[in-house]
């Protein structure tokens, strides 16, 4: 039965570090190739762009998210910014309205439905040969859609591109330990880029060729994660997704551990879902690197996390065992175990050391994750936080996702 | 267009490359598991030499003077060695290694015990023998726990002496004992006290009782024989 685990435990801790392994290498293949650029920037020809932005509740947010979008350094009359309330209970409406007076803002409002149904409402107004959406969470840097635009006019097979995350406003812990996760996703999803394999266009600013909606149809329901599912669609359909490191959208992270997790709950149970929609594409040569490298090592990740979260929740429990029945039996006996410290018991097993090389892996995408977003090198204590509270929280709502996806799978098999 | 386009090349690389640092690890590894090999040897031969030692030196002055007998070999360096061993065969790799060392130790062990069981006979020194028979072949939690109560008991009471004996090792000598105290595997852990058999496991009070019975058995016993030797020359009056 051990070694049962300890063979699963070693492929997958090898599948681990060869994901780190490939990604790394794709950045040291590609690292010239990653520009960082400071001041703003002229593009040949400005195409028109259409901005949607969904809200549902955002009262406290939107009218930073609009302001953000009013000083984009990308002309006025190129740029149309729809914005739609989704039947919000609060004052999201009254702000909205103050924005009315914009010749090139359009505002609607409509039932609540969920944020596919706004961003369809938008998107059959759209007459722009580029669309994209921002949500309301979120604020743009005022060069990020020049920049993002730089991709499209230099490679017209590029159909859609989105942009660096970075999260500001990070109070406490548990938005420091996201903004570590942002920069390292910042990387992945770069060398994803590189790789013509990225899976998530996500909400912040992605903006895409009207080509994209016109051929493959609206956005989907898509378990609330239209933002992947659009992704996949595009792989399915060979459509070229690229990151454009140095366009940067600022989005306010959850506070607590319990908004976190409802999040994280929504992002993996619908990347979880999508996967099982789309996994017909799965390990199919036809489909590229996606289907190869980035749908695997997705899947790769739910069963590692919660395979290692299932050994360690083993061994602790065993641990605790004993030690109740050591204290009922000898009582409390904390300085035998300090006492007999000898260096010889340190750990020296092979899989020992490949943790911390897996670590260090780890690590070093976060740091090159930062140099090419923000263009620094530094070492953030973060990275401790970031450990800590996603090694603890995320198995729960990893298991939690995928036990929301048997049960709610369950009446459909029948 | 290019998106899917497969570097076959990368993914080959990649591979190579990963197996790279698995075989360092595994090499580095290697390198502390045999330094820890060595440690051990090192140990036991001193372990080796000691108790030796102490059989030459008991021979020798026997005869004149228990005042002269030290220590033979300290119980704690022996019950170390032991922990070390038990430790290195679950996490080293070199089971083989430490499975012949095991064998050696549990032979020491033997001998450490006979030696001290004839000084505290001859020279009446406070002294109490333990001999502990577990398992690692099986999954015995009780021995895990009569582990710890154990090495509980003998950190409180340093004139202790417990033997710990695999119950699966290959070595006749322990084989031998086992006979002798016809101890079963269905019935570990099992602990021999002054010839007496325990099975199951014993929390450390009722250890403890039987400890200190053994020491004053110890301290009755020189009087049982003055009284004994009376009895037989009353009688042969």
């Amino acid at each position: 039965m051990a070694s049962i685990s300890n063979v699963i435990f070693y492929i997958l801790t090898f599948l681990s570090v060869y994901v780190q392994v490939f990604f790394l290498i794709t950045f040291l293949e590609n690292r010239k190739k990653i520009i960082i650029r400071k001041g703003p920037i002229k593009l040949i020809k400005y195409p028109k762009v259409t901005v949607i932005v969904p809200c549902w509740n955002e009262e406290k947010t939107i009218y930073k998210t609009v302001r953000s979008l009013l000083n984009l350094n990308y002309p006025k009359d190129k740029l149309k910014i729809f914005l739609i309330d989704d039947g919000s209970t609060d004052k999201t409406w009254d702000v909205i309205q103050r924005f009315s007076k914009y010749s090139n803002i359009k505002i609607f409002r409509k039932e609540n439905g969920g944020k596919y149904t706004a961003l369809n409402l938008g998107l059959e107004s759209v007459e722009t040969d580029f669309l994209g959406c921002l949500d309301a969470d979120s604020e743009a840097d005022p060069e990020s859609l020049t920049r993002i635009m730089s991709y499209f006019e230099k490679d017209k097979n590029i159909m859609a591109v989105s942009p660096s995350i970075i999260a500001i406003n990070s109070k406490n812990m548990v938005q420091n330990a996201q903004k570590v996760e942002y920069d390292m996703s910042v990387y992945t999803k770069k060398m994803l880029g590189f790789l013509g394999a990225i899976h998530v266009t996500p909400g912040p600013l992605t903006i895409f060729r009207k080509k994209v909606f016109d051929d493959l149809g609206p956005y989907r329901h898509a378990h609330n994660t239209e933002d992947m599912e659009i992704a996949f669609r595009m792989q399915k359909n060979h459509y070229k997704i690229e990151q454009c490191n140095d366009a940067y959208i600022y989005t306010n992270t959850p506070t607590t551990i319990k908004k976190l997790y409802k999040q994280r709950l929504r992002w993996i149970y619908g990347s979880i879902n999508n996967m099982i929609d789309y996994r017909k594409i799965i390990l199919k040569k036809k489909y590229g690197n996606f289907s190869l490298f980035t749908v695997p090592y997705n899947v790769l990740s739910i069963i590692a996390v919660g395979f290692l979260f299932g050994k360690m929740f083993y061994s602790f429990g065993k641990f605790l065992f004993f030690k109740i029945l050591e204290f009922r039996d000898i009582g409390f006996n904390f300085n035998s175990s300090i006492k007999n410290f000898d260096p010889f018991f340190i750990n020296t097993q092979s899989l020992f050391f490949i943790g911390i090389t897996l670590y260090l892996l780890v690590v070093l995408s976060i740091i090159i994750g930062r140099k090419i977003s923000e263009g620094k090198w530094n070492f953030s204590f973060n990275i401790f936080y970031f450990f800590i509270i996603f090694s603890i929280v995320g198995p729960f709502w990893l298991l939690k996702a995928v036990f929301n996806t048997i049960l709610s799978r369950k009446p459909a098999w029948r | 267009m290019d998106t899917n386009h497969i570097d076959w090349k990368k993914y080959l690389i990649v591979f190579l490359f990963t197996m790279t640092l698995f075989l360092s690890a595994s090499y580095v590894s290697n390198y502390f598991s045999n330094k820890k090999v060595d440690q051990l040897k090192l140990i036991q031969d001193k372990i080796s030499i000691d108790i030796l030692s102490s059989e030459t030196q008991f021979s020798l002055l026997s005869e004149l003077s228990c005042k002269n007998i030290s220590d033979s070999v300290f119980s704690g360096e022996l019950s170390e060695l032991g922990n070390k061993l038990e430790w290195g065969q679950q996490n080293l790799g070199t089971t083989d290694t430490v499975s012949y060392l095991k064998k050696y130790y549990s032979l020491l062990e033997i001998k450490d015990y006979l030696l001290n069981k004839k000084i505290s006979e001859r020279c009446q020194t406070k002294s109490a023998f333990i001999l502990y028979f577990y398992t690692t072949a099986l999954n015995c939690s009780e021995c895990e726990r009569e582990s710890v109560a154990l090495s509980a008991l003998r950190d409180k009471y340093p004139e202790l002496r417990v033997y710990s004996f695999d119950y699966n090792v290959d070595l006749s000598a322990v084989k031998a004992m086992i006979q002798i105290y016809k101890i079963q595997d269905t019935k570990l852990p099992a602990l021999v006290v002054d010839d007496n058999v325990l099975t199951g496991f014993h929390g450390i009070d009722e250890l403890e009782t039987i400890v200190k019975q053994s020491f004053k058995l110890q301290e009755i016993k020189p009087v049982d024989t003055i009284k004994s030797i009376k009895t037989t020359t009353n009688k042969a009056l």
